[in-house]
């Protein structure tokens, strides 16, 4: 068959089929996160269909959908709430990023990959998916909750952190000396300080630039503003995913709004791509022998969320049940855990189980953290119950 | 009153005042336009006991009407001197036969009588709307007359 002709009729079928998951998804009130990466393993190597037309293709499209992730990330918060979010936040920011980065690290360490998978496995690990975690508490009718801005706070701290992780992952993955990794490194702190103060004092003038008035001119400008500044912080070794976040960060106002109506779509597609390229590479007959592994890390991590949650929660004085809430809603992984594993398996600088290991423990805490969500109320009113029932006569 | 404001970060800003009842009640705006109902439960002050999507039609009917009493009443004390002059509110509904179209085409002082003097919309008054003026749903009409004449608008705006 023609190579065109394949390469449409696969790439159609699974989208097709990724349509039909998502509808799945949303019949039963799932993220579609977990289910993209299951038609991933279902098509892709050492699955029941091998796609080889679509790679090329593929391959661009899943390193677009990450820009678009990213960007679109920097386009729901404003310079501002990023600075009053991490003064407010940075205490419990610290908790968080403790407790749930060292799961990942120790895992690396034990299963023999070194200081580089240690690293990898850690990032995967700490950061929670502020995608999955918003849905949740608006679904559950938790905006108005008083836990909710500690929640949220959280979050935001995360996606900062990512912005001093990534080029630190990127410079390590790429197998840069200390000195070269530092430099990286001091670079990228240099840009994000930068971007903030621009965004924060000149943020209506960079919105200026991008905006238009025509629906297709602020299309084109925007995804080549983003590809532009992506690939400029590629090529100076800074991870192209930050460069598109930083440029989320300075549009802001009205053109953010804007910004994030007309590239939403855009993003689903390419990021829906991005998930199932993951799925694609990774051979479902190397999950059985992690999934012990990744079962502990996920109950470990559950733990250390909902930990990190409830003590955030208490100094803001909420009660227990608040402080339960505010717990499981940060413990879903997701879009960011995939994209560092992703960064990892590109770069071939880790051991073949990390892509496994990661797929296994996203799908594992895409579908956990909902539940323990919607869980936690009856969990605790239940353990609170208990007590009495013993001490009253049947 | 204290308006509080916070701040949701990549969802929208949330404002809510604590009433004498000890009850926070207020709205998350979100940033597509709609607004939730929020009001706390009264044993769990943490969490709400509604938290109600509203689309932003809806939103502003629900301001007309907690706007439109005291305008009322301002009137109502005015007209207290002039017997047989009373004041009553209309809601343009949706499907209303006036809903997009200008107030002039509704005639309705030259048919009834009875004068328009202000339509509360998204919770702003707009005081004597001329014959241009476009009535949309939830648009809540605040017209002075006799009764007989405020019965008759009913009737023209209810039937066109």
């Amino acid at each position: 068959m023609h190579t065109t002709a394949l390469t449409l009729i696969e790439l159609g079928s699974v989208l097709l089929f990724l349509g039909i998951l998502g509808r799945l998804a949303g019949l039963i009130g799932l993220s579609p996160i977990p289910l993209y990466l299951i038609g991933g393993l279902f098509f892709g190597s050492g699955g029941l269909l091998e796609l080889e037309g679509v790679v090329n293709f593929s391959e661009v499209a899943s390193e677009i959908g990450v820009v678009l992730l990213l960007l679109m990330l920097g386009l729901e918060y404003t310079a501002k709430e990023l600075v009053t979010g991490l003064r407010q936040s940075w205490m419990a920011g610290i908790v968080d990023l403790v407790l749930n980065f060292t799961p990942g690290v120790l895992v690396g360490f034990i299963l023999g990959w070194g200081p580089v998978g240690a690293l990898v496995m850690g990032g995967v690990t700490y950061i929670s998916s502020s995608g999955i975690a918003a849905k949740v508490m608006s679904d559950l009718g938790r905006l108005g909750n008083r836990e909710t801005p500690t929640v949220l706070a959280i979050l935001v701290f995360e996606d900062l952190a990512m912005a001093v992780y990534l080029p630190i992952l990127t410079a390590v993955l790429a197998g840069l000396s200390f000195a070269g990794g530092l430099g990286t490194v001091g670079v990228s702190l240099l840009v994000v300080t930068l971007v903030l103060v621009v965004a924060l004092r000149w943020g209506n003038v960079v919105s200026a630039v991008v905006d238009s008035k025509d629906r297709e001119v602020f299309l084109l400008t925007l995804i080549g503003a983003a590809l532009l500044v992506a690939g400029l912080a590629s090529a100076l070794q800074v991870s192209a995913a930050v460069g598109a976040f930083l440029l989320g960060i300075a549009i802001s106002g009205a053109t953010a709004e804007n910004a994030a109506r007309v590239l939403e779509p855009l993003r689903d597609l390419f990021a829906a791509i991005f998930f199932v390229v993951f799925g694609l590479n990774t051979d479902p007959a190397s999950i059985p022998p992690v999934l012990g592994v990744a079962l502990v890390l996920a109950l470990v991590t559950s733990a250390t969320k909902i930990g990190t949650g409830w003590w955030a929660a208490s100094r803001q004085g909420i009660g227990r049940l608040g402080r339960a809430r505010a717990g499981t809603a940060l413990v879903a992984r997701g879009e960011f855990s995939i994209v560092i594993a992703g960064l990892a398996v590109a770069s071939g600088a880790v051991d073949g189980q990390l892509a496994p290991l990661a797929t296994t423990y996203v799908l594992l805490m895409a579908v956990l953290g909902p539940v323990m969500a919607r869980l936690a109320e009856p969990a605790m009113e239940l353990l609170a119950r208990r007590p009495r029932e013993a001490v009253e006569p049947a | 009153m204290k308006v509080i404001e916070t701040r949701l970060p990549g969802i929208g800003v949330r404002r809510e005042i604590i009433t004498n009842s000890g009850r926070r009640v207020g709205i998350v705006a979100q940033r597509d336009g709609d607004l939730d109902l929020i009001i706390s439960k009264a044993n769990d002050p943490d969490t709400c006991i509604a938290s109600i999507r509203l689309t932003t039609d809806e939103a502003a009917a629900i301001g007309n009407l907690f706007g439109s009493p005291q305008l009322v009443g301002q009137l109502r004390d005015e007209h207290r001197d002039l017997p047989g002059v009373s004041t009553r509110q209309f809601l343009i509904t949706p499907g209303s036969p006036f809903d997009g179209r200008s107030l002039g085409e509704t005639r309705m002082r030259s048919r009834s009588g009875a004068s328009l003097v202000a339509v509360l919309r998204s919770g702003q008054v707009q005081a004597s709307p001329g014959p241009d003026f476009q009535l949309a749903a939830g648009d809540l009409l605040v017209v002075v007359g006799t009764s007989e004449g405020l019965d008759a608008a009913a009737d023209i705006l209810q039937h066109g």
